[in-house]
């Protein structure tokens, strides 16, 4: 019998009249597609189409194509099922895969479109006007205490009522993504990216490496279920602590971070041995309920000086009652992770089928914080999936304050969604602990890069602020009014909060 | 201004005095936050030995607290996450203690003289936890080692259960002796479920149907003995138990069978 039934989903193509025979190719993929001999020889079924030999190759000659074999066309047994019911048959295992869900679900941001202003109420010139995109991060009081300033006006009271806020420069911040899933030159890419825009990275649940101690005013750490890493110098370094629930792209599951990945420094920086598997467990087994959760956000705070604690989810079905818990547990910030979120390993059936979207849960988490009167106590992080400053826009405008972006930062440092992370050996260097891998990000070029990101999509905003006439991004929070939905069922802008486009 | 008052708690500091070096709070019916917050500034001022008398289930006391030559005394029940993600100082509780002990805790030493609740040691990385009498559910969950920092648990009752599980590190003892259930069994079921490094020492036998399926069961062995009698000297010395009592009956060892348990469980695309 052939070892497998599955055939390669791409085709190498080298075009050898134009082939230097220099062996870039060889060196560059990370998956060891090509042998040499005179000449490379690509093994086509290794190939995942990450184009980092594409992008190296001096000859410009190797080509990527979709392997044109035909199944016999059935929209119910797609190609794709086929061929996982052939590995589950080869191999017994849970299909396991990363990125976020690529699945056709409905985009709901696809389907929303921005107002502008005309004639009346005219627009702004982002060019001339400031235009504010400043948010903090944090509770707001229910009401502040202010006195006279002895210059007829008044000032904010001393004692005045205002909690711990983290000012953001633009409401974009980095999601958590580990040191142990990412490499470490990615780790400071971001973080100095988030020190030079005035954002947060976040370390996700793999502990604060000590080269980004000089950054970690810039840091969010993370205390996740299997508290790696977690100690109270970390918690006492961290801008804020964010306990991490759940992750769109797994919501309801664990995470492994196999033994291969486990290095000497990351061993170092989540503590544990070499070689094991960190296993993070699906609960956290302290919080089983919204008064244990109390608990870990008190002790977090306890612990660090009253540090702002908040705390993510994945959005799911009742993600309005949880985030409510959440608030009135006494959260900071609620970051909801959508489900098409990235990761850099998740089984394939809950990426694919498990979470729902995050425009939905951000409405529904805003209106419902709103209905209760406590929208002020908790700023919202809305992620999964934001890919654009038009995403961000919208988003806010659904509600969020802040968003978080993953995939899009892995992107701007050369990630091309090619969904191996899981396999560690990522040619572009990013999901990967290979020292000859890791080595092709330089941290300087990393963080210039997402800096650039992050510069362009903060002036993106600003013109859409002026062409909806206001000055400021707290103008645009929550403002439904500024959305109208194109194609979506009256259900779903019920939920939103949307008209139709034409109302 | 009115005192605020949470939960039967009043939000006032508590009264303090002097007893030689130490420094006494008195602790009846003041807030966990207030209370905490004069002990962190005693500490912060120099003083490193704080009694708290008449505790009374306040929260977090030693939480965060990273002075190792700091001693804290805790008179009468102390509440839920007790020295959590503490990195040093030593607590004793004379009385019980509540959920959640030792949670995160990176190094030092707290004894518990009476029975303490749910939770205890979890995820903690290093220091030595010593329980007198009975623990509840969900103990030692994803204790972990790292180099030499190994943290130790022992209880001298009975535990319910998950005790151990995903453990990923360091020891865990239960001796069975002093306990409100002289007919329960030692240990309640999923022992050691998902552990993947560590050991757990039970004092007399365990049943396999108590035990998750990842780990191994076994006498303990000389070299067992001689990582374990240190450990109950530390123990029977701090809470003056008798070392000879607790070693007339064999230990045995609970190990994983892989430090990767769940390493084939995966087909990659
Ligand atoms: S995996 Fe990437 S580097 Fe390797 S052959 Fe395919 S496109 Fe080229
Ligand atoms: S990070 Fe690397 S492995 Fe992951 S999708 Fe991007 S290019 Fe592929």
């Amino acid at each position: 019998m052939p070892a497998t039934f599955i055939q390669p989903e791409f085709r190498v193509k080298i075009d050898y009249d134009r082939c230097h025979k220099c062996g870039r190719c060889v060196q560059q993929c990370g998956w060891g597609v090509y042998d040499f001999n005179e000449r490379p020889i690509p093994h086509d079924e290794k190939c995942r189409a990450c184009h980092r030999c594409v992008t190296f190759c001096p000859a410009r000659c190797i080509t990527i194509e979709r392997n044109p074999l035909a199944y016999r066309d059935n929209d119910n047994w797609t190609a794709g099922l086929r061929k996982a019911v052939w590995k589950q048959a080869e191999t017994g295992g849970v299909l396991l895969t990363s990125m976020g869900n690529p699945q056709p679900y409905p985009r709901i941001f696809d389907h929303l479109l921005l107002d502008a202003c005309q004639v009346t109420n005219p627009s702004i010139d982002p060019l001339r006007e400031p235009m504010e995109l400043r948010t903090y991060l944090g509770r707001k009081p229910d009401a502040v205490k202010v006195e006279p300033d002895g210059a007829g006006g008044f000032k904010l009271a001393e004692d005045g009522g205002m909690s711990r806020n983290i000012e953001l420069a633009t409401p974009i911040i980095f999601s958590p993504m580990s040191y142990g899933s990412v490499s470490l030159n990615v780790h400071k890419s971001l973080a100095m990216a988030a020190e030079r825009c005035g954002i947060l990275m976040n370390t996700g649940e793999g502990g604060l490496h000590e080269d980004l101690y000089p950054y970690q005013d810039h840091v969010i750490v993370q205390v996740a279920s299997g508290r790696f890493g977690v100690g109270p110098e970390y918690l006492q370094r961290g801008a804020a602590i964010e306990i991490k629930i759940g992750q769109g792209a797994k919501p309801g599951i664990g995470g492994h971070l196999p033994g291969e990945k486990i290095n000497k420094e990351v061993s170092s920086t989540r503590m544990i041995p070499q070689g094991t598997d960190a296993i993070s467990p699906a609960p956290h087994h302290d919080i089983y309920s919204i008064e244990d959760l109390r608990q870990l956000i008190y002790a977090l705070k306890e612990a660090s000086g009253y540090k702002p604690v908040g705390v993510k989810i994945a959005a799911v079905h009742n993600v309005g009652a949880i985030a409510s818990g959440i608030v009135r547990a006494g959260a900071d910030y609620v970051y909801l992770d959508g489900f098409r979120g990235g990761t850099g390993a998740a089984p394939a059936v809950i990426r694919d089928h498990v979470g729902i979207p995050v425009e939905i849960a951000i409405a529904v988490v805003d209106q419902r914080l709103r209905d209760e009167g406590i929208r002020n106590q908790a700023s919202i992080v809305a992620a999964g999936s934001i890919r654009s400053s038009a995403d961000v826009a919208k988003a806010i405008a659904l509600g969020a304050d802040v968003v978080a972006i993953g995939t899009a930062a892995l992107v701007a440092l050369g990630c091309h969604v090619c969904q191996s992370c899981h396999t560690g050996s990522c040619s572009w260097g990013i999901t990967t602990q290979k020292p000859e891998l890791t080595r092709r990000i330089d941290p300087e070029w990393g963080a210039e890069r997402v800096t650039n990101l992050i510069h362009a999509w903060s002036h993106e905003l600003q013109e859409i602020l002026g062409a909806l006439g206001v000055n400021a991004i707290e103008s645009l929070r929550g403002s439904r009014e500024r959305l109208r939905s194109i194609g979506l069922d009256e259900q779903t802008c019920r939920i939103l909060g949307v008209k139709p486009a034409g109302m | 201004m009115a005192i605020q008052v949470i939960e039967g708690y009043r939000e006032v500091a508590p009264a303090k005095r002097a007893e030689g070096e130490a420094v006494v709070f008195d602790a009846n019916g003041v807030y966990y936050r207030q209370l905490n917050d004069a002990i962190r500034d005693a500490v912060a001022s120099g003083v490193r030995h704080v009694i708290v008398e008449n505790a009374n289930g306040q929260r977090y006391i030693g939480a965060g607290l990273r002075v190792p030559d700091l001693r804290i005394e805790v008179r009468g029940t102390a509440g839920n996450d007790l020295a959590a993600f503490m990195d040093g100082p030593a607590v004793e509780v004379f009385g019980n203690a509540q959920d959640g002990v030792g949670n995160t805790m990176a190094s030092g030493k707290v004894v518990v003289h009476g029975d303490a609740g749910d939770v205890l040691g979890y995820g903690m990385r290093g220091g030595r936890v010593f329980v007198r009498g009975d623990v509840g559910y969900r103990v030692g969950i994803h204790m972990k080692a790292y180099e030499n920092l190994v943290p130790i648990v022992v209880c001298g009752g009975k535990a319910r259960d998950f005790f151990g599980e995903y453990m990923a590190g360091g020891m865990l003892v239960l001796l069975g002796m002093n306990t409100q259930f002289p007919n329960d069994p030692v240990a309640g079921s999923f022992l050691g479920t998902g552990m993947h490094g560590g050991v757990i020492y039970v004092r007399g036998e365990v049943e396999p149907w108590q035990c998750g399926k990842e780990v191994g069961i076994a006498p303990a062995d000389d070299e067992d003995y001689k990582a374990l009698r240190p450990v109950l000297e530390d123990y029977c010395g701090s809470l003056g138990v008798d070392l000879d009592e607790v070693l007339a009956v064999p230990f045995t060892r609970i190990a994983p069978m892989s430090h990767r348990p769940y390493g084939k469980m995966y087909a990659y695309l």
